[in-house]
């Protein structure tokens, strides 16, 4: 299967759908999907490089939070990203896992699952260039990856990796 | 969305009857047309949320209801803390009170004409719009926490507006037991460069005149005359909001099935009200509000000063009223004859208090509270009243504006960012903004009849029309 993205439509905001021959292809090209929402992407260049990584319990959360890890840098870096890199694995087995800033305290705490099994981890290089609204032109801005229409799955000889962003 | 499947309890009642594993019926209030043009996903959301614990009544949908995430935008649900009920961050949304507010004028129509192209460059240049902008304020740490903590009232207090303008704001201006350090860091990262911005999409300013009056008492009790100028402002909590969004959804969704919580759809991601979580998200939620108000404060003082400068005959711009739109709040409401502290979620709904309720202003309590509808640049906006009615129709709730008829890609194909400006512009409103395909995205073309909207909120006993307001300037996101 050929890497490549693709809009979809969803009511008031945008599906973003990446695939190709591996799941992180999959994932780099919903990346691209997402830059595509804010601009051409053929008009970003990639003159920086920004590590990224993130961990989830299952695929589709997991591709929640890569979109989400964006988001939230091109937001505080005031940057646009067209060029990714990104390797998919089991997160480590480890005895448990630090409690969130939700968790900590609180006595549902002592329920949580605390194995990492299962878990999978998304380690990444985004690179892309400052935003400048005077030549990328940007439409709109993303507010973050929902779970709507989120889904992960292998398709035909290749992968498939899609969800709706709130703009 | 087909008819068939909803008993008619009225006009402009369609009940969804309770059924599998559902606690109480879904209400869609809205006109044949309007629930025809309907997604069918709304009913399979507005159902959804039937099914989440502790939900009182029933889910309800406004006229201008579409596809959400989880909740469909238009949906208003409570929930009873001591019958197990849950707190949704899906029921709130991403842009924690996104909302509106409207700021009244000494101007007539002739005078914004007379300056329109420099009075719609100096607004332009002086509020932050579009993505990646930035204010000109920058919070260090314990600033940002007051700042969350105090709202509208924090800014105020910091010179942006007046004491006055606190008492036309919801909950006066403060969000109360909100909790600075429930926010994470992250979120608190992104606002940092993000005070006094409007943020992009369907957010706006707009210099309206006020077309048409409906009801002459409520108007001149709102300070609304034909003819006049007002201004709207249309933003929310920015990259904070955005932020705890996304995190309490994720937090929600896992910690969902320790609580014994089977969620129909993850999108509605929720925990129980008087869990550590639950309680932790509305501390959160409730310093987002805070931030929302914060800047849509800073945000008229802006227009004030641009406005001062322009057309200094605008006089001192008095707030009408600022609503939220998405938003969970604490409120007291009658059911079955007992009232109980229900906590009241409204995903692109209109808080809608009807005359008398002691949490309006004084100078407001006889008419009702001010409910501000949003247009899309050529489309009208609206300015309804609060009723009675609408405490039993739907816990005093009403729409939020037009609801998209199509997809961005959509207007896209359909509509280029020059001609919607160039169409408009014939039709003497000036538009601003600094992308061409986001005007494209929000033609008025892509929005429901707004008028359709509206007249069945108002046949319905929602809320009762007011005044219709034309857009004269259009300040995009």
């Amino acid at each position: 299967m050929q890497a490549g993205w693709e809009h979809f439509d969803h009511g008031a905001d945008i599906g973003v759908r990446g695939h190709g021959p591996t799941e992180s292809a999959a994932f780099e090209q919903a990346a691209m999907a997402l830059t595509a929402v804010i601009t051409d992407p053929g008009g970003v260049a990639a003159r920086q490089s920004v590590p990224l990584g993130c961990e989830a319990a299952d695929d589709e959360l997991l591709l929640a939070a890569w979109l989400n890890a964006l988001v939230f840098e091109m937001a505080v870096r005031r940057m646009l990203f067209a060029r990714f890199s990104v390797v998919i694995e089991d997160a480590p087995m480890r005895p448990g896992r630090a409690p969130s800033p939700w968790e900590t305290g609180s006595p549902a705490a002592t329920h949580v699952d605390t194995r990492a099994a299962g878990r999978r981890q998304l380690r990444a290089v985004a690179e892309g260039e400052p935003l400048d609204p005077a030549r990328h032109h940007p439409a709109v801005e993303v507010k973050g990856a929902t779970l709507t229409a989120l889904r992960v799955a292998r398709e035909g000889d290749g992968w498939l990796a899609q969800t709706v962003v709130d703009v | 969305m087909n008819p068939g499947a909803f008993e008619r309890r009225g006009p402009r009642e369609w009940v969804l009857p309770a059924s599998g594993a559902m606690h109480v019926p879904a209400v869609f209030v809205a006109d044949e047309a309007l629930l025809r043009a309907m997604d069918d996903k709304v009913r399979e959301q507005a159902a959804n949320v039937a099914m989440l614990p502790g939900i009182v009544r029933a889910s309800y949908v406004m006229p201008d209801a579409h596809w959400g995430y989880g909740f469909p935008i238009g949906g208003v649900a409570a929930f009873d803390a001591g019958a197990g009920g849950v707190v949704c961050a899906g029921g709130v949304g991403f842009d924690v009170s996104c909302g509106v507010r409207c700021l009244l004028t000494a101007l007539r129509r002739p005078d914004v004409m007379a300056v329109q192209h420099r009075l719609a460059d100096a607004l332009f240049e002086r509020i932050p719009a579009g993505v990646g902008s930035t204010g000109a304020i920058r919070l260090g740490a314990a600033d940002m926490d007051a700042m969350l903590a105090g709202g509208a009232r924090w800014a105020v207090r910091r010179g942006w507006g007046h004491e006055g303008d606190l008492e036309r704001v919801e909950d006066r201006g403060q969000a109360l037991h909100a909790k600075p350090g429930k926010v994470s860091e992250h979120a608190k990262r992104r606002q940092r460069e993000e005070m006094g911005t409007l943020g992009s999409g369907n957010h706006y300013l707009e210099v309206q005149e006020v077309a048409e009056i409906f009801d002459a008492r409520a108007a001149a009790g709102f300070g609304l005359e034909a003819g006049a100028v007002v201004v709207m402002i249309h933003c929310g909590s920015r990259g904070l909001g955005h932020q705890i969004g996304t995190e309490f959804l994720a937090e929600m969704a896992a910690a969902a099935p320790r609580y014994g919580i089977r969620l129909p759809d993850r999108e509605l991601a929720c925990a129980p009200i008087l869990s550590d979580l639950g309680q932790d998200y509305l501390g959160a939620m409730r310093a987002a509000i805070n931030c929302a108000l914060a800047n849509r404060q800073i945000l008229t003082a802006l227009v004030r000063q641009v406005f001062a400068d322009v057309l200094p005959q605008a006089g001192a711009m008095p707030l009408l009223y600022d609503v939220s739109h998405n938003t969970c709040k604490a409120e007291r409401h009658a059911v079955d004859g007992r009232e109980r502290e229900l906590y009241v979620h409204r995903k692109g709904a209109t808080r809608a208090l009807g005359p008398g309720h002691p949490d309006l202003p004084p100078a407001l309590r006889p008419f009702g509270q001010p409910v501000l509808i949003g247009g899309s640049m050529g489309t009208g906006s609206y300015v309804l009243a609060g009723t009675e009615r609408g405490e039993a129709l739907a816990f005093a709730s009403a729409c939020h504006g037009a609801g998209r008829a199509l997809s961005r890609h959509q207007a896209c194909r359909r509509w280029q960012g020059r001609q919607v400006i160039d169409e408009l512009a014939a039709r003497g409103i000036v538009v601003r903004c600094p992308s061409s395909r986001g005007v494209a995205e929000e033609a008025p073309g892509a929005y429901k009849d707004v008028d359709a909207v509206v007249d069945a909120a108002d046949a319905a006993g929602l809320a009762c029309k007011v005044a219709r307001l034309a857009p004269l300037v259009c300040i995009k996101g």
